[in-house]
């Protein structure tokens, strides 16, 4: 009995509509969540992220109908970010479906949010998601805001280290310096969370090829997320089980 | 008719939509008479063991539960929902659970908490909610569980850091401490070897 390693392909959801683009640039649509959500879950998908980038209350309304189709048609695990200010906002989102939820900027603006939402839901449904990148801070990585663009003036590791005590139950780990790259997963950023966390962490940014997902694992991810590489079809979920397991890393099958 | 007890915990719509493709009818209710007629009732369960207790309680989940084991009527508790079945846990303070099931839930021993994702499990021989189902995995989501195994119960072993019960059979009570509702196909077989056997 071994606890499997996941894939999480991550969609990332604006108006009702799937979107891809790099940086959140020249965004496309890429079609009905729905339907992307049961084709990634046939695939193999461990569980599903959709990342809520849409700028209106009204298109937040639309997400959280998103929620409610897809949790009504697909069985495995769902975990929802992006805008997310309150504990009252994780209460729709759970009531809609999600079974986690991960939050960011918010947790930066005002970490007391981490032991809100902690107390009241469980560890278990909150992923800390941080965008960190190398800077001149203890640790040699800081936390950012806004995509990569703003420094948010924390330490990562010591930011990661308050979020676990304060009651997140997985760190979603994005690394601003490999994202976009294609080039790989930050492995030397992985290695350095996973030596403090007590929590899972899931490998975010870098993905190009798939040989990358199991040096993500080797160097201590329990889970890899990666959007583009699925959605541009240039391999499946399938493909990278395959890799995973021709290594030696447990897969569901 | 199925009743799922919303007692303000557990993703209730999934489980809702989970057991509604093997049922005919299933309801997401705190009416104590609908909870005590149904032919059988479901207890999901997410988030701190205490925090599930008191809110069961709130709505009259203990008696509920309680006079549907006295009259020997099916239940399905979930994640949470298994671990209130037991006499306490020791999850942030000690607390005292509905006694049902003997034994008492504690933290796992393993260098990375909460048990997320995907695990296998070791079904009982003589399970029934397990048949038809090998070599599957299930989405597990826990820090705490059953350690020991129940007498005279079908026990399902899973194993993360140390062995504990992914789920049991006991005569009209049924447990799991993953989410089938969560688990894919081999969570759907699952529920519907339950039904079938109501």
């Amino acid at each position: 009995m071994t606890l499997a390693k996941r894939i999480i392909p991550c969609l990332d959801v604006a108006g009702g509509r799937v979107v891809k683009g790099v940086n959140f640039k020249d965004l496309v649509d890429a079609g009905d969540p729905v339907e992307l959500a049961k084709k990634y879950n046939l695939e193999g998908a461990d569980e599903l992220t959709f990342l809520d980038i849409s700028a209106s209350i009204e298109e937040r309304a639309t997400t959280l109908e998103i929620v409610r189709k897809t949790a009504e048609q697909v069985f495995i695990p769902l975990t929802v970010g992006g805008g997310i200010r309150s504990a009252e906002n994780v209460n729709e989102l759970l009531r809609a479906g999600a079974d986690k939820v991960s939050i960011n900027t918010a947790a930066i603006s005002r970490p007391d949010l981490i032991n809100e939402i902690s107390d009241r839901f469980g560890n278990q449904v909150l992923v800390l998601s941080v965008d960190a990148r190398r800077a001149d801070t203890k640790s040699g990585f800081e936390v950012t805001t806004h995509g990569g663009r703003n420094s948010s003036g924390l330490d990562a590791l010591a930011w990661i280290e308050e979020g676990i005590l304060r009651g997140v139950g997985e760190i979603l780990l994005n690394s601003m310096d490999a994202d976009g790259t294609k080039s790989g997963f930050d492995i030397e950023m992985l290695k350095a969370v996973r030596k403090i966390s007590s929590v899972p962490v899931i490998a975010s940014g870098g993905a190009g090829k798939i040989s990358d997902f199991a040096q993500a694992i080797e160097a201590g991810a329990d889970a890899v997320l990666a959007a583009s590489v699925f959605h541009f079809g240039e391999f499946t979920i399938a493909d990278v089980k395959k890799d995973l397991a021709k290594h030696g890393f447990p897969i569901r099958a | 008719m199925i009743a799922i007890l919303d007692y303000g915990s557990g993703n209730l719509r999934s489980a809702e939509r989970a057991f509604q493709i093997a049922a005919e009818k299933v309801v997401v209710t705190q009416d104590p008479k609908v909870c005590r007629e149904a032919r059988a009732l479901v207890v999901p369960g997410v988030g701190a063991f205490a925090a599930c207790m008191d809110q069961l309680l709130s709505v009259g989940g203990a008696e509920i539960i309680a006079e549907r084991v006295a009259l020997a009527r099916p239940i399905f508790g979930i994640c949470v929902g298994m671990q209130i079945f037991f006499d306490s846990s020791s999850e942030k303070i000690q607390k005292t659970g509905l006694g049902i099931l003997p034994g008492n839930i504690s933290e796992i021993t393993a260098p990375i908490l909460p048990h997320m994702g995907w695990n296998t499990v070791s079904p009982a021989e003589d399970s029934k909610l397990f048949s038809g189902v090998e070599n599957e995995s299930f989405y597990f989501v826990h820090s705490y569980a059953a350690k020991d195994p129940v007498k005279s119960a079908a026990n399902t072993i899973s194993n993360y850091g140390e062995d504990f019960l992914a789920a049991v059979e006991k005569d009209f009570i049924v447990a799991t401490q993953f989410h089938p509702e969560k688990s894919g196909a081999a969570g759907a077989k699952l529920i519907s070897n339950w039904v079938e056997s109501l």
